[in-house]
Order: C-alpha cells, then structure tokens, then sequence
C-alpha cells in the first residue's frame, strides 16, 4: 500500500514533470536516492544542467497559477530572482554552494524572518516584521536555501484547518472544497501543489503531521529539542517543534539536518550531535526482498477504534502488512493511556498560550487600539487583534491556571503527561517504532467544523500524544480513500523512540517509496 | 524582569538573630550602624529636608507597645545584581544610560524571542544563599508570574515559585519602567516577620547591603535603587498569636528613613488600636513622605492578585551539583559577621569592630595591614582617626587615596620603632594620603629622621637657652612653666625631628643644672 502513493492527480496540470526530467537527465551512472528533489535539484545545478533562477521560475510560475484557487502563501518574497541571480553566480564562478543551493522553501508564518512580515496569522501582528531571522531560517539562509515566502496557517498555530487564519483560508489542493489540515495548511498545500521544494511548519499537537496526510506530502515532526525554537513564535513553549514538509522522505530529512542542533538563543535546544543521515540513504535497487527485516512495529490498537473512519484504518491495516511483507514483525499493541493525551493536551497547551500571548497587547508592536486608557489599549488591542479560536484557548488557559483549579486541570495534565510519556517509553522499548494513523480520517470540507470546536479538537487524536512525550514522528503517504475530486490522501503516523528520527524512521521509511 | 530569591525559611532566622549577640551591648551596636547608614546615603538625605522627628510623642507610644502591642515587621528587600548582562539576554546593563539603548528582541519580548538564563544569576543567588545560610536546592525550577503592566514586555515574569534555590524561597522577576531595565537580574530577600522594631529592622537591611557589598554580586547603592526595602508593618495586642493587618510601606530610601518610617507607622498602628479603631487599619500600600516625616496611603488593596503560576518552559530546571556549590562555598570571602568576630578576637572595642567591618573596602585595607605586621590597635586608630578624616574632607572611598596598607603599616613600624615621631608621622600621613609614595622615601626626601642623638640635642638645648637669657632666668626664678615655652623652642630648632622624651629629659637636666 505505501506504494501505492500518487502524484496529486487533481493537480495534474501542474507542470511537475519539469523536475522528473531534470532528474531522469541528471548523471545517469549513479543511482540518486529515490524521490529526493534536493538532491536532484543539486545535481542539476551542479552539472550546468539547469540555472537556479530556470528552476526557480518555474516554481514561480507554478505558483501564481495555483495561488489564486490555494492561498497557502501570505506573502511571497520578491527576492526569489535575485537569490537565485546570486547563486547562479557562484555556480558559474566554481564557488562552493551549501547544500540547499537552489531550493526554494516555504516558511509557515509564525517562524520569524527578517526581510518578510511574520504575522503568525494574526491581525494583532498585521504588518509586522522582525528584526531577526529565526535560527531554522538563518541556517536554511546560510546553506543556500531561498525563502519563497511564507506560508498560512491557523492564528498562531491554533487550529486544525487553517481557517483560523485571520487573513485567508487555504485550499486543500487535493479537493479545493477541502480544509488541508492545520495549522501547518499552508506549508502542506504548497509543498503538496509544488509550490516550493520543502517547507518549514510547526507542531504543537499535529500541525505538521495531520496537514501532511490531509495534503499527501512527508511531515516530519522532530523530538522536541532536536530544532531550536527561536524564531518561533510560541503557542505552548513545552510543545511546540519546527517541523518539515516535503514530497519525500529523504527531502524532510534532509532539511531537518539543515535546521537542527543546539542553538544557544533556546535554552531547551538540545546538545545532541546531529548525526549526518543525507549520505545513509539508500538505493531501493541495492535492497533485498525484505530490507527491513528485524524491524519493530507496534501498531497502537487504540488508534484503530470506533471514531476512526473505516477507510483510514483499512489503510493502515493495509500499511501494516506491507511492512510485514518487507521483513517488519508487526504486533498490536496497547497504550492505555492514550486517550487521556487529548484533553491534558487541550489544558496544557491552552495554559501556556494564555501566557504566551500575553505579550501581544499593543503596547511595542502590531495593531494597537487608539484609546486613552491603559487597561483599555490591553483591552481593545487584544479583542480586535485575536480572533475567537485563540480568544477560546486564551480563556481556557487562563482558567486552567486560575487560583482553585490549578491542581484540577493544569496539575493533573502534567500528571498525563507524564502517565503518556512512561508508556510511550515502555512502548518503544518493546518496539523500534509505533504505528498509528495521522488523523481520524481524509480531509474534509471547509466549514465543516467551524463551528464545532470539540469535533475539531478531536481530529488531533492521533497526533497529540507524540507532542505530549515529546517524541519524533513522521507521516507519509499511504493511500487514498474515496471522496473528492478523485480520492484523498491518507497518511501514516510513524513514530520513534526520542532523537531516534534518524535510523530508525527516515532511513527505514525512505526506501519504501 | 528581575530575578529575585526569597527566602523565607527560619534558617535566614539566624541573620536576624545574629543581633542578639549584640543586643547585649544594644546601644553600642545599633548606633554604629545607623551612623554609618546616613553616610552611605547622605547625598540622597540631603536634597530633601529633613524636619526633626517628634521623638517624644514616638517615643511615648513605641513605650506604650512594650506594654500592650507588639509590632510585626517583614522586609522585602531587593539586590539589583551587578552581572555584566542582564538576567535572560546578553544585553549589558549600565544604570543610567539613555532609555531604550540597552535593548534586544529577548528583552523587548518579541514574537519568537526567547529567555536564556545567565549562569552569573544563579551564581549570585547561591552566594548570597550560602552567605544567609540557606539550604540551597540543587533541583530547582523557574515559573511563571502573569499580570499586564507597560514595561512588562511578555506579559509575564519568569520568577521561581515553589521550587526554590535556597530553602524557603523562590526567583522573581519585577518590572521597571524603563525597558533598559527590563531584565536586569535582582535579588529578592524576603525575612521572616520576625522584627519588633525600625531599628532592627533597618540594621537587617543595613547588614544585607554590607553582605551583598562584601560579596561582591550587588553595588547595594540604594540611591540607583540597587538595594530597594519594601516593608511590612503590623501591629497586635502582646499575647495574641494572629497578626494585625499589614500596610506595606514603599519608598524608602535609606536605612535611617526606614527606621523612622517604620516607627512612625507602629505608633500609628497603635494610636488607632488604642482608640478602638484598630479596624480602621486598612490593608494598604502607603509611602514614606521624607519631607512630612509620615507615611500616607498610596493605595488600597485591590483583593488579591492570581499570578497564575505555572512552571517556565522556556527554560529547563536548575540543576546544582554539590561541587558547584562546593566550589562557590569556597570560594566566599568573610561574611560581615565573621569580620566582626575576628576583630573583636584581636581585641578591638566594638566600635572598632563596627567602623572597620561596616565597608568591606576599609576592612581589606585594615586587613592588609595587619598582614604587614602592622600593630592591631595602631592600624585601627589611624585608619579611624586621620585617614578617615582625610577621606571625609576630601570625599573620598579608601579604594581612592594615595596610601597604600604596605606603607601604613611601615609608617606604624617606624613610628613604633623612633625613626620618626607621632607628629613627623602625621605630616606623613598627608604626604602619602594625597600624593603616595612610600615612607622611607618621605622620611629621607625631607630629612625628617628623629634625632636621638643625646649630644645633638644637647647642643640644641644649649643654643636655645642661650639665645633666651631672659626667660632662663624667669625660669630659674621659680616661673618653670617656661618649661614648655623651651621645648618648643628646641623642637623648632631640630625642625620637629628631636625625640620629645629625650628633648625634655636633656631640658630638665640643663635648666635644673646651674641653679
């Protein structure tokens, strides 16, 4: 079944093959990791094949054709042509080139840069841009990669469908009648429509992960820690990760390299040495019949119940046989703690938003409320600038946290936490990684959850509890069930033991698509 | 944002109780220190007028407290830490630059923007808790303390709350207005509501600015608002275990001040007790108006705040290993209170003890002093007597003058030993004071070695009496107190150099010899 993934069909005039073709014509004697646009992009480059400003037009072209029926971009940098101007240069010039040279990247908007507005989807933040770039971007920058611009999502990153954006709404580019997941849609949409190369997201509950199978591209959610985290602008700090999006397994894993390491700006980055996957992939040609022999997986049982569409979960089952075929020995297995993680995550993740997004109270920066008073400038400033998904958790957060109900809400949820973490840990000691689908089912319509919040917050079922252990995660592709234009894509949740994205995940998984 | 520790613990307990040692000599003690407290804050005293207090109507009612009430003081004091940077960035901080100049996106609170601890905080605060003989926790956390305020740029202040680095307390952050001082890293020392009186209360704080001063973490200027003290003041009937209502009272900007203030807030208190209209004591914040010599309400409580704490995660725990705290341990100079032992041990009067303990500046330098063999009592009188004058005069720190304890210590030897006379060794002094230099290089630069040479004074005495016909012979006629009027002369005559002992003992001898 993984096998089974398709190009975006409703997509097909979009001029994808222009990169195939680069790839089929680029150094024919060595056989290039399967599905890794970077690498192609490289060599291409490298061998005088393509410019980076052809490449980078055509991205552009592609763009503008889809953004109008999409709007997953909220600004689109105008110094596309003049990076790749510049780097065209340095290629002519024999110059060294890092390792994203030529590849565009899409930035969700709540991960500052420097030369765009950074509005986190907010109108609170209208206009406004940062002095500085965040390190995911500085280190994307410095390694030769052009921000195409920067991506929509849900205010803030809360939501789950990017209509919570105060500026627009995102389009699924599967069904354009469809929600493409959040809050992370627009990064997903654009990397799905091939709008850029790869894309930064962010993953507080899913924001990666659900997006990514909504989407039918690779989300890959690090271990918390693994990606500095400034620059990013925080909705629950003990949560959030940057994460990344791309068309393969390999492309994510290679950006993720880029972005990771310590960074002394966020005291929770972790030291950990990141370990050099790129050149570890491996040729599908080169494996035998059943190339992940000795590998664990547990698929968790309790992803697989009542309220998870029928579909879904015949693909996973589906999923789960193919890595057996591939020499996986596949067991069920059981979390009893896992639907406890949708609520505390619900309480955690509003109580730190509720103190992250105090900050913004119109007194230094974005939209302030003309009055005189102070109390009211707070006021004011805040009402207009929030919209109600974040006025909602604002005030749950505060709840939360208020004097008499801290050890009811707040304190117990630590306590979950803590209960879903020890038996993530026992899980993964059994297994090298856990199995679950990424979302309870394809993506649906737009507006159809709008008004209901709880049916919204239920979706990040699967997805929370990885943020809650804090643990790396990765969705792929892995078929198609009926509905929309001609079918929607359904990703599998791979998740792995903590700073294990590496061997255990990327490589395993790369060479089965 | 400003990091503060609070300990509350009993164990701080023994800072205050470290005066009962000195109570015994209660007035000796106590003086001292507020004596050396207007010192330290005279320039800030003196652009405000300073009525004289009615001592008597205080004094009648704190008498009257002795009998019926009992005062119940608490001090929140806080120590602006004297870290190159500021507490969650790597701004620097130099107090008074120009608003806004010291400022990044960390400590502007942009979006994405995010704190890193500065080691340097946590290494003040666990000096200052080992000096106040704290139990330090080598697992402690930071939390977060949620309010809106202008200058607050998060909306929040990272603070420790119920997992504290020093048994009993926890690190604060507080807001100024000024978004340069938005992050500087301060101390805050909370004490037990163990204090009866504003003498004992301003003796606290005096003796936490010497314990920050001697450990170097703080300038405790309390004029730049280093060292700030809020108080809170209450008063109860004696024997009644639960306490009055509790005013606070803010600015309150030298030692003195805070004494009268809080004597004049107990007396208050107690006046309105002892009408019966106790109730009208309100739960309130009011300020030490130093013109009127009074406190007034600034404003009333507004119920209570809900902080909504919840622990930080932006930053990870406070991990202590026991070799790091061994090593800062180890590391601490001598607390005032040890100074103070040693010096009495060495046989100083307490007021030695107190003047030469209260600056750890003028401590060190009496230390090195001595070090160079330098005699315990001498040394103590000239840095007291002469040296301290000079630096009054000419407004100056020990740390300024010219003298340096290796000469001082010569100068005592060789005063001690005669090569030079008390008073030669005064003019001296001066020399080294204002210009430096050492004191042999005086002593032969001007010719000033004591002449003790019997034969040389002979001679002097015999020019002298000489040349004074008529008063010899006045003194010879029974009017010897021209005894004097001859020493001087003869001292005159051996430009001061003449060993005055000798001097007279020749005199005598000379103007006794012919009669």
């Amino acid at each position: 079944m993984l096998s089974t993934l398709h190009p975006p069909r409703s997509l097909s005039r979009f001029p994808r093959y222009t990169l195939c073709t680069l790839t089929a014509q680029s150094s024919p004697s060595t056989t290039p990791p399967p599905h890794s646009q970077i690498l192609s992009i490289r060599r291409a480059l490298l061998s005088r094949q393509v410019t980076t400003t052809q490449l980078a037009e055509s991205y552009l072209t592609r763009l503008r054709l889809t953004e109008p029926h999409l709007k997953s971009f909220l600004h689109v940098s105008d110094a596309v042509s003049q990076q790749a101007h510049c780097l065209d240069g340095k290629i002519a010039r024999n110059e060294e080139v890092g390792p994203l040279a030529g590849v565009l990247v899409g930035v969700k908007d709540n991960i500052c840069t420097v030369d765009m507005p950074s509005t986190g989807g907010s109108r609170v933040l209208d206009g406004y841009r940062p002095p500085f770039d965040a390190t995911a971007v500085r280190k994307i920058k410095e390694l030769g990669g052009i921000v195409v611009g920067k991506t929509n999502l849900d205010e803030f990153g809360m939501g789950s469908t990017t209509e919570a954006s105060a500026f627009q709404v995102t389009a699924n580019p599967w069904d354009v009648s469809r929600v493409p997941g959040g809050s992370s849609g627009g990064s997903a949409a654009a990397v799905s429509a091939r709008q850029c190369v790869v894309s930064l997201g962010s993953d507080t509950g899913g924001s990666v992960r659900q997006p990514a199978s909504f989407c039918g591209v690779v989300g890959l959610k690090p271990t918390y820690g693994r990606v500095s985290r400034y620059g990013l602008m925080a909705y629950a700090s003990s949560l959030d990760v940057i994460g990344c999006f791309g068309s393969s397994v390999a492309d994510t894993g290679i950006l993720l390299r880029v972005i990771s390491g310590h960074d002394r700006l966020d005291a929770t980055s972790s030291k950990r040495e990141v370990p050099d996957f790129a050149s570890q992939f491996a040729s599908i040609n080169l494996l035998e019949s059943k190339p992940l022999k000795g590998l664990r997986v547990g698929l968790i049982r309790q992803t697989l119940d009542d309220g998870v569409d029928s579909g879904v979960v015949s693909l996973i089952r589906g999923a789960a046989s193919h890595l057996e075929e591939l020499g996986c020995s596949v067991t069920e297995i059981s979390l009893p703690s896992f639907s406890l993680g949708l609520p505390a995550y619900y309480v955690l993740a509003s109580s730190e938003s509720s103190s992250n997004l105090s900050r913004y109270d119109g007194v230094r920066y974005g939209n302030q409320a003309a009055v005189d008073e102070l109390n009211s400038l707070y006021g004011d400033s805040r009402a207009k600038g929030f919209g109600p998904e974040v006025k909602r958790r604002i005030l749950m957060g505060t709840y939360a946290l208020s004097a008499g109900y801290y050890d009811a809400y707040y304190k117990r949820a630590q306590q979950v936490r803590t209960l879903v973490r020890k038996s993530f840990k026992a899980a993964l000691d059994q297994n090298d990684i856990l199995v679950s689908p990424a979302a309870p089912s394809a993506a649906y319509k737009i507006g159809e959850k709008k008004d209901d919040p709880l049916a919204m917050y239920a979706g990040d079922i699967m997805t929370v509890n990885v943020n809650l252990a804090g643990l790396p995660a990765l969705v792929l592709p892995c078929g198609f069930v009926e509905g929309g234009v001609a079918g929607l894509p359904v990703g599998i949740q791979m998740i792995g033991a903590a700073f294990d994205e590496v061997l255990k995940i990327l490589i395993a998984i790369d060479i089965l698509i | 944002m400003i990091a503060s520790t609070f300990f509350r613990s009993i164990q701080n307990h023994h800072l205050l109780l470290y005066p009962t040692a000195l109570f015994r000599r209660k007035n000796g003690v106590l003086y001292c220190t507020m004596k050396s407290t207007e010192a330290q804050t005279a320039t800030q005293e003196k652009e405000k007028p300073q009525p004289k207090i009615p001592h008597r109507s205080q004094t009648r009612t704190i008498d009257k407290i002795s009998k019926d009430y009992e005062a119940v003081i608490g001090i929140e004091t806080h120590v602006q830490l004297n870290t190159l940077t500021k507490a969650f960035c790597s701004c620097p901080y130099n107090y008074g630059s120009p608003p806004n100049t010291s400022i990044c996106p960390i400590c502007m609170g942009l979006p994405g923007a995010l704190p890193v601890l500065n080691s340097k905080v946590i290494q003040c605060a666990v000096k200052v808790g080992l000096a106040l003989n704290c139990k330090l926790s080598l697992n402690s956390k930071f939390d977060r303390k949620q309010y809106f305020y202008p200058d607050l740029p998060k909306g929040y202040q990272i603070s420790q709350f119920d997992v504290p680095i020093a048994t009993g307390g926890y690190l604060d952050l507080d807001l100024p207005v000024d978004l340069n001082r938005a992050g500087v890293p301060l101390l805050e020392i909370v004490s037990e509501p163990d204090m009866r009186t504003g003498i004992e209360a301003s003796e606290y704080a005096a003796e936490l600015q010497r314990l920050v001063r001697y450990l170097g973490v703080s300038n405790g200027n309390m004029q730049e608002g280093s060292l700030r003290c809020d108080v809170n003041v209450s008063v109860r009937p004696i024997g009644q275990s639960q306490f009055g209502t509790k005013v606070e009272i803010k600015n309150l900007n030298s030692f003195s001040s805070m004494g009268r203030a809080i004597d004049f807030e107990i007396s208050r208190q107690v006046q309105l007790h002892s009408q019966g209209q106790g109730d009208l004591i309100a739960q309130e914040t009011r300020l030490w108006e130093e013109g009127a010599q009074k406190t007034v309400t600034m404003r009333k409580k507004e119920g209570l705040s809900d902080y909504r704490y919840f622990p930080e995660p932006d930053l990870p725990g406070v991990i202590l290993t026991k070799a790091y705290v061994d090593a800062i341990r180890d590391s601490l100079p001598e607390a005032p209170e040890m100074k103070r032992r040693r010096y009495e041990k060495m046989g100083l009067s307490m007021q030695d003890v107190l003047f030469l303990a209260n600056d750890i500046n003028v401590a060190q330098f009496f230390d090195e002093t001595i070090a160079k063999g330098a005699d315990v009592k001498l040394a103590a009188n000239w840095i007291m007597g002469d040296i301290a004058a000079y630096m009054k005069n000419e407004k100056l720190t020990i740390s300024e003058i010219k003298l340096v304890p290796q000469e001082l210590a010569e100068l005592i030897a060789s005063i001690k030993g005669g090569t030079i006379s008390g008073k030669i060794g005064k003019e001296i002094l001066f020399g080294l004071l204002a210009k430096g230099g050492t004191v042999k290089g005086l002593i032969e630069e001007k010719d000033l070695v004591q002449i003790v040479d019997p034969l040389e004074i002979e001679k002097m005495v015999d020019k002298v009496l000489a040349e004074n016909p008529k008063q010899l012979e006045q003194y010879r006629g029974g009017k010897t107190k021209l005894q004097g009027f001859f020493a001087g002369q003869v001292m005159k005559v051996s430009k001061g150099k003449a060993n005055p002992g000798l001097l007279n003992k020749i005199l005598v001898e000379r103007l006794n010899a012919k009669s």
